[in-house]
């Protein structure tokens, strides 16, 4: 009973936020990048937490949904839903043809190999001047009026906070749908024990390469919208320091619960914006909010509160 | 006609000759224990019927079909399905949860990112026939890494019937169990073998047990064969009273 109330309220609450972040001195805006921080790392955690495939090379997936979407702008038509559609698609066919070749290597090589995967595409954005803009980023594209009902409606703050929370609200469906699906319970059973999955006739190998390619189309989405939001595709969407950002979003929040990531996302956001406004350090604040985080609540904030309920 | 036929089949690690080319012949129906003591092979023939690795030399033919280089997961599918001398079920799941898991495996569903009411209620009534057959109904819902040492075996034990199997491989099934525990994985193989007529082929150091329920006995020692038979011919074996049982006296 508890927690469907819990959902409830928060889906209230997302619903509101133009309404009540302004009054507690936030704008539209954050809330927007921490929904979209929140797809992302939700798109990893599928992969990390419920498959156990710690990737630190999920910003590549969203980098490239982010030139995705702008390049598609520049490029091709000036269409919210084509490039939003470009975008996903592009880094969620890079995840496809990423996980043949990563998802025979197990603990650390898994990481270290979606980490040098990452960073190729970084050197390419980097170095791609004519197409990416290189180091500068990708620029000269913004958020064009969407045709609905024969009306040109341009998306302001408010109502491209609503487009991306029901792109949040599709996404956190899907995994859902995922997580009580055959295919779910096979992620958390590679998690749990690859060798006895072997032994029960399933391709192991097979299972990791979907998860990944999911997470990845997901990841790709986000990196989409967050060019949308900014107006602007940067190499730095691609590196490794935002892969790392998503993976602390994840144990932050708790990466056994699908509320965790969005939970992550929001603390992070929000330290991000406040602490970054009075020091130049903020990194540092994260890292010491993640370090208590991961000494005091090791199954993440939301593990904690699940574990006490439990009891 | 035998089931499992094995033709001087032989393993070798690099210059550990782990085990010497055997032949070994298994029924329909048969409940076979392999003895022998420690580092006589029996796990490294339990790991080349599964496909857990190639012999070195020799051929494995299962119901009359070649079966010598083909993967683990294509050997699921024959039927052949082993357990581990260490356990090896899904730890932080359930009861219900890890026989899901296996439920799905056995129909094919495990890329399946949604299934019918109708394939649902398939998985289901599998689920309840594992908790039947292992008689871990009650403890369904409880977490398998909280539970015993013994149940955790049992659940293993029910995983590995979701298949189906014609070829039961046991490694070690009641390695460090109390007595209760050891009693209710003996009637637990029994009853597979003789009500399900689930040929068993296990690995076992308890002789009580050994003597007790196996059709016939496989005597290994120092990766050769030393001796084949029922109960009774291998308890009256010199051979393996000096090599075997013998060996287990002056270590106790």
């Amino acid at each position: 009973m508890r927690r469907p109330l819990a959902a409830a309220c928060i889906w209230i609450a997302l619903l509101a936020v133009p309404f009540w972040l302004p009054l507690m001195g936030g704008y539209t805006d954050l809330a927007t990048r921490a929904l979209i921080y929140a797809i992302a790392a939700s798109g990893l955690n599928l992969l990390l937490g419920y498959t156990g495939g710690l990737s630190f090379g999920h910003a590549a997936y969203f980098g490239l949904g982010a030139y995705g979407a702008g390049l598609c702008l520049i490029h091709v038509a000036p269409s919210l839903p084509l490039a939003i559609l470009a975008g996903t698609v592009l880094g969620g066919i890079a995840g496809i043809l990423i996980g043949p070749l990563v998802m025979r290597r197990k603990g650390i090589y898994f990481s270290m190999i979606t980490i040098a995967f990452g960073q190729m595409f970084y050197f390419i954005a980097v170095r791609w001047n004519g197409l990416t803009g290189g180091e500068d980023g990708l620029t000269g594209f913004s958020r064009v009026p969407v045709q609905i009902g024969g009306h040109a409606v341009m998306l302001g703050p408010e109502r491209f906070y609503y487009l991306v929370l029901a792109v949040f609200a599709l996404v956190m469906a899907v995994i859902w749908q995922i997580l009580r699906s055959p295919l779910g319970h096979g992620f958390v059973a590679v998690r749990e024990n690859p060798t006895r999955l072997r032994f029960l006739g399933v391709a192991v190998e097979r299972q990791i390469w979907v998860a990944f390619a999911i997470s990845a189309f997901i990841a790709a989405l986000a990196g989409a919208l967050n060019a949308l939001l900014t107006g602007f595709a940067s190499p730095d969407n691609l590196g490794w320091q935002l892969s790392g950002s998503f993976v602390v979003i994840c144990v932050l929040g708790g990466m056994r619960s699908v509320w965790g990531p969005f939970l992550g996302a929001a603390i992070f956001i929000v330290a991000q914006d406040y602490l970054s406004s009075i020091t130049q350090n903020w990194m540092s604040f994260i890292g010491l909010i993640f370090i208590l985080a991961v000494l005091f609540f090791p199954q993440g904030l939301l593990g904690f509160s699940r574990l006490k309920a439990s009891r | 006609m035998s089931l499992l036929k094995l033709e001087n089949v032989s393993r070798r690690f690099g210059a550990l000759q782990a085990l010497k080319p055997l032949s070994l012949s298994v029924a329909p129906g048969e409940l076979r224990a392999i003895i022998g003591p420690n580092g006589a092979g029996k796990t490294t023939l339990f790991n080349l019927i599964s496909g857990f690795f190639p012999p070195s030399s020799g051929t494995i033919s299962f119901a009359g079909e070649p079966i010598t280089a083909v993967t683990p997961s294509a050997l699921v599918r024959r039927g052949i399905i082993r357990t581990f001398q260490i356990t090896q079920v899904f730890l932080s799941l359930t009861v219900r949860e890890n026989f899901r898991v296996a439920a799905e495996a056995a129909l094919g569903l495990q890329l399946r990112p949604w299934i019918s009411r109708a394939t649902r209620a398939q998985v289901e009534a599998k689920v309840e026939e594992l908790a039947e057959m292992s008689r871990l109904g009650p403890k369904l819902d409880r977490t398998v890494g909280e539970m015993s040492h013994g149940d955790q075996r049992v659940v293993e034990v029910g995983i590995a019937l979701s298949r189906r199997p014609r070829l039961l491989l046991l490694d070690e099934p009641t390695a460090g169990m109390g007595d209760e525990e050891t009693s209710h994985m003996t009637d637990f193989i029994r009853r597979l073998n003789k009500d399900q007529g689930i040929t068993i082929l296990f690995v076992e150091h308890d002789m009580a047990i050994v003597f007790g329920i196996a059709d016939r006995i496989t005597v290994l020692d120092n990766g050769a064969l030393l001796a084949e038979g029922s109960a009774a011919e291998i308890s009256a074996n010199p051979r393996v009273q000096e090599a075997y049982l013998g060996a287990a006296e002056n270590a106790a």
